[in-house]
């Protein structure tokens, strides 16, 4: 059996897809790409497919993972691509690896995320970060399943800074003002998700947008406590598998991930 | 594939900016994104006809409709066309649109609905008027047609419930009755030339040049004029040109027509996620309270191997792991064992479940049923023997005897089944509470043969009960409704004699919600002209979503029905439980379904002296009047030939 790590996408419109959605859309387009997927046991087989970590519904992401088992090796690059072709523009298989090690899970510790306010002046979103940053803690609120839940929202986020502005989105309009964050925060324990971040901005120093947060994930990994970045989870699985090089296309998408 | 591509063809026209501002408020906000598998986004300049297509429900029921799956690839095949989607928003992003002006749009580019020439509508049921409305007003289009100038879309209506189009006459251009894949060509056809003149004599002169080809009704150009009491006096064409009767359409040759091709597989969860083809078209069994049957006249079959050739490439195209053989009686196709056999062999590698929607008692034989379980779930059995006493089964025509029931139940439970459900109507002509109170007696004896033949008492049969909906075009047409009150106690009863039942009682399941709905839809399907401003009182008082019981509102209804019919001296009573007699004008009788009159009448005659009668696929014609009147004849099997397995199945080219 061949398990192979995927990394995957969540672009433009299709970023409200939920997770339920797209994994029925990822188990079609197995079918479609004819792979030869292991099955689990069972009354109702399915087909061994884990997932890790779903950005939550509304927000792209650039780094979502998951695993899969096939009966039959494939070369990974291949796959890839027939992947790709049988999903919607969106949702794009960008990354692609045979697992020769284990814990993916496990190097999934922390997260990259971009937070484009649009309607909110850079300056004043800079001032809100550097106050969120200096507080000791960050007390916000949620709404659960079990109600309403209060919580910290400041020891999980690693960093917060501003963030390059590149040019607006053809379909946006461009006579406002867009302020960028970069997130660095770590997976917890309950979770503190941008969101939460947001509701920590307005807390500390009043920040209101306009307009929803357009939220995109940009890489997740393992974090360097050290220089505070996150590396790419599957590079492990690529070392391993030298002294062959990895593929080019590959590679070429490994390497636009930010980190 | 990069999102930019999809992203970049987005025309300057689109909406989605102003709406994507409003996605994160909403539930289930990717049901107005779009983007799905192999769905269809031409360049806008290119095209010079551009149909905006509406399946008047919440997406999650729109998006399987093989109606408007079938006709927006239709048209997206045709160079110069194009055709993109639109379904109805829920409650909270109309809000949301109406506060920040976003005009109601298409899923596949967010085009304003406004810009498009042509806006068509499929109606499956009349519960989806008022929808209509919520969509024209949203998308800035006058509610009523009449007030509507050049730039507007013209309305067309299509779906069975355009074959009596009199309730929502007001609100649409015009109507399509009968199949839609030749008819969108031909008004496409019109409009081209239309345009490429230069739009000459406007809006007007563009009907005048639709209804001119005998297939379209323009509702306006024809004037009702009334009786003292009510009734109607007659339907006159008011333009020079204009057809008196308006012909509905049918496509002889389902071979030529094997759409969907590629039929969109949407991410968000719908009710059907299967990969659907229609096995055959019409059905002649004759039941008498089934207009799907009446109107869909004559049989024609899709061969078996257009159907394999269907399946083998939609299945390709979606990833779908079930596959639904469509059509209003499927194990009446002529050769639907092969083809379930035929399918079963190919896909049993791939898990590929089949699924027979609806089968009839008679036509169902075990063999048939193993082939259908083979890749899948053997979960439930499903018939529909609708009469509970074999009386009212002559009088509806379900030639189906309850000995036949049983044999099949029985066959079904020695292979295995565990649960059996079956369907049948309160309400029928002529019913007494006997006829009802005998459905407890069926399902008694499913239950004592079921425990029989399989040697267990865990087996069940849940009865589930419709109110009967008298409809146009049906020898029923003429038949006074049951009340909402008398169906209800009807129902108590058997429900307390099922619920009475100490030894078989708690094998029986019973469904039934109550008779209000009916009487709405019964108003709606055979209204009249004076219905729309019952309709547009509805909508105005906020009614959305009739379909949906949470959303259904009886007391609106009748309210609104009241207060607006009040003004012509009639009420709700006077369209659904009235008996209509031999001379009365129908709303629908200017609209040829095929059916002579006089048969409809003869059958309804029949019916009320418990007279039955067989199917002409099988027996001499009964002269119904279709072919003749449609120039068309059955087309059935079998061909003899065979579902060859596929040379490469299961293959990935890594």
């Amino acid at each position: 059996m061949q398990r192979i790590r995927l990394r995957y996408t969540k672009r433009g419109r299709l970023r409200f897809t939920s997770h339920r959605d797209f994994q029925r859309a990822f188990e079609r387009a197995l079918r479609r790409a004819e792979v030869p997927m292991a099955y689990s046991a069972g009354f109702t087989p399915h087909p061994k497919v884990s997932y890790a970590n779903a950005a939550p519904t509304g927000t792209g992401s650039e780094a979502e993972y998951l695993e899969i088992a096939l009966t039959e090796a494939r070369d990974p690059e291949t796959l890839r691509r027939l992947l790709d072709t049988s999903l919607p523009a969106g949702l794009d298989i960008v990354d692609a690896v045979e697992a020769r090690t284990s814990g993916l899970a496990d190097r999934l510790t922390a997260s990259v995320w971009e937070l484009r306010l649009d309607g909110v002046d850079p300056a004043e979103a800079e001032h809100a970060a550097a106050a969120f940053t200096a507080a000791g803690g960050v007390e916000v609120q949620r709404r659960t399943k079990s109600g309403l839940r209060t919580f910290d929202a400041r020891a999980a986020v690693v960093s917060l800074r501003t963030g390059p502005t590149d040019p607006p989105p053809a379909d946006r309009p461009t006579d406002r003002p867009c302020a960028i964050l970069r997130l660095v925060v770590r997976h917890v324990t309950p979770a503190v998700r941008p969101d939460d971040v947001l509701s920590g901005l307005r807390a500390v120093a009043d920040l209101a947008p306009p307009v929803p947060a357009a939220v995109t994930r940009l890489a997740q990994g393992l974090l360097d406590e050290e220089t505070g970045a996150v590396t790419d989870p599957l590079a492990p699985d690529r070392e391993a598998a030298a002294p062959e090089p990895p593929s080019a296309p590959a590679a070429a998408a490994a390497a636009k991930a930010p980190a | 594939m990069p999102a930019d591509a999809a992203e970049s063809a987005l025309s300057v026209s689109s909406v989605f900016p102003q709406l994507e501002a409003l996605l994160p408020h909403v539930q289930k906000p990717i049901q107005y994104v779009g983007g799905e598998l192999n769905s269809t986004v031409k360049p806008w300049e290119d095209c010079d006809v551009r149909w905006a297509l509406m399946y008047p429900d919440a997406y999650e029921v729109g998006l399987p409709n093989q109606g408007v799956m079938i006709l927006y690839e239709v048209l997206n095949e045709q160079r110069g066309v194009l055709a993109e989607r639109t379904y109805s928003v829920w409650p909270d992003l109309e809000a949301l649109m109406r506060e920040h002006d976003v005009p109601q749009f298409t899923v596949d580019s967010h085009r304003p609905v406004r810009a498009f020439d042509l806006f068509g509508l499929s109606f499956s049921t009349e519960l989806g008027y008022t929808n209509m409305l919520t969509a024209l007003d949203l998308a800035g289009i006058p509610l009523e047609a009449r007030d509507r100038g050049l730039d507007d879309p013209v309305v067309v209506a299509g779906g069975h419930a355009a074959f009596n189009p009199e309730p929502i006459a007001d609100f649409i251009d015009c109507a399509v009755l009968g199949d839609g894949e030749q008819a969108v060509l031909e008004i496409t056809a019109v409009v081209r030339a239309w345009k490429a003149e230069g739009r000459p004599g406007g809006r007007e002169e563009l009907l005048l040049r639709l209804a001119r080809t005998g297939g379209v009704y323009v509702p306006g150009f024809y004037d009702v004029e009334y009786l003292p009491d009510g009734r109607i006096a007659r339907v006159v064409p008011n333009r020079s040109g204009v057809p008196w009767r308006v012909s509905k359409h049918t496509v002889m040759d389902l071979d030529e027509w094997p759409y969907p091709k590629q039929p969109l597989v949407p991410l968000a969860e719908t009710v059907h996620e299967r990969m659907s083809v229609e096995i055959f078209r019409g059905c002649t069994r004759g039941c008498r309270f089934c207009q799907a049957g009446m109107i869909t006249r004559p049989v024609r079959e899709r061969s078996i191997t257009g159907i394999g050739e269907m399946v083998d490439k939609g299945l390709k195209a979606t990833g779908f792991e079930e596959v639904g053989l469509l059509s209003l009686s499927s194990a009446d196709h002529s050769e639907i064992g092969e083809i379930a056999k035929g399918l079963a062999d190919r896909y049993e590698d791939d898990k590929i479940g089949l699924s027979l929607p609806s089968t009839r008692v008679d036509a169902f034989n075990i063999d048939l049923a193993d082939e259908l379980t083979r890749n899948g779930r053997r979960s439930g059995l499903t018939f529909a023997p609708e009469g509970g006493s074999e009386r009212i089964r002559k009088v509806i025509n379900k030639m189906v005897s309850e000995d036949d029931l049983i044999r099949t139940v029985a066959t079904a439970y020695g292979n295995g089944w565990r649960q059996v459900k079956l369907y049948f109507m309160c309400g029928l002509p002529t019913e007494t509470d006997d006829d009802v109170l005998q459905i407890a007696d069926m399902a008694t004896r499913v239950i004592q043969k079921g425990r029989e033949v399989s040697g267990s008492g865990d087996i069940r049969c849940t009865v589930s009960i419709g109110g009967f909906v008298p409809k146009p075009h049906t020898p029923f047409q003429w038949a006074p409704q049951l009340s909402a009150e008398q169906t209800d106690a009807r129902l108590q009863k058997l429900r307390d004699k099922i619920r009475g039942d100490k030894k078989y009682g708690r094998s029986i399941g019973f469904r039934y919600h109550d008779g209000k709905p009916g009487i709405v839809e019964g108003l709606l399907s055979r209204g009249d002209r004076r219905i729309g401003a019952v309709i547009r009182a509805v909508y105005d008082d906020g009614g959305r979503f009739d379909g949906w019981r949470e959303h259904f509102s009886y007391d609106r209804w009748m309210s609104c029905a009241d207060k607006a019919l009040e003004t012509f001296g009639l009420d709700v009573d006077w369209y659904t439980t009235r008996e209509r007699g031999y001379e009365e004008v129908l709303p629908w009788d200017h609209l040829d379904s095929g059916l002579d009159k006089e048969w409809l009448w003869e059958d309804w005659q029949d019916a009320l002296d418990e007279t039955e009668v067989e199917d002409c696929r099988w027996t001499p014609c009964f002269d119904c009047g279709v072919c003749p009147a449609m120039d068309t004849a059955i087309q059935i099997g079998p061909t003899g030939r065979k579902l060859l397995p596929l040379t490469v199945t299961g293959q990935g080219d890594g």
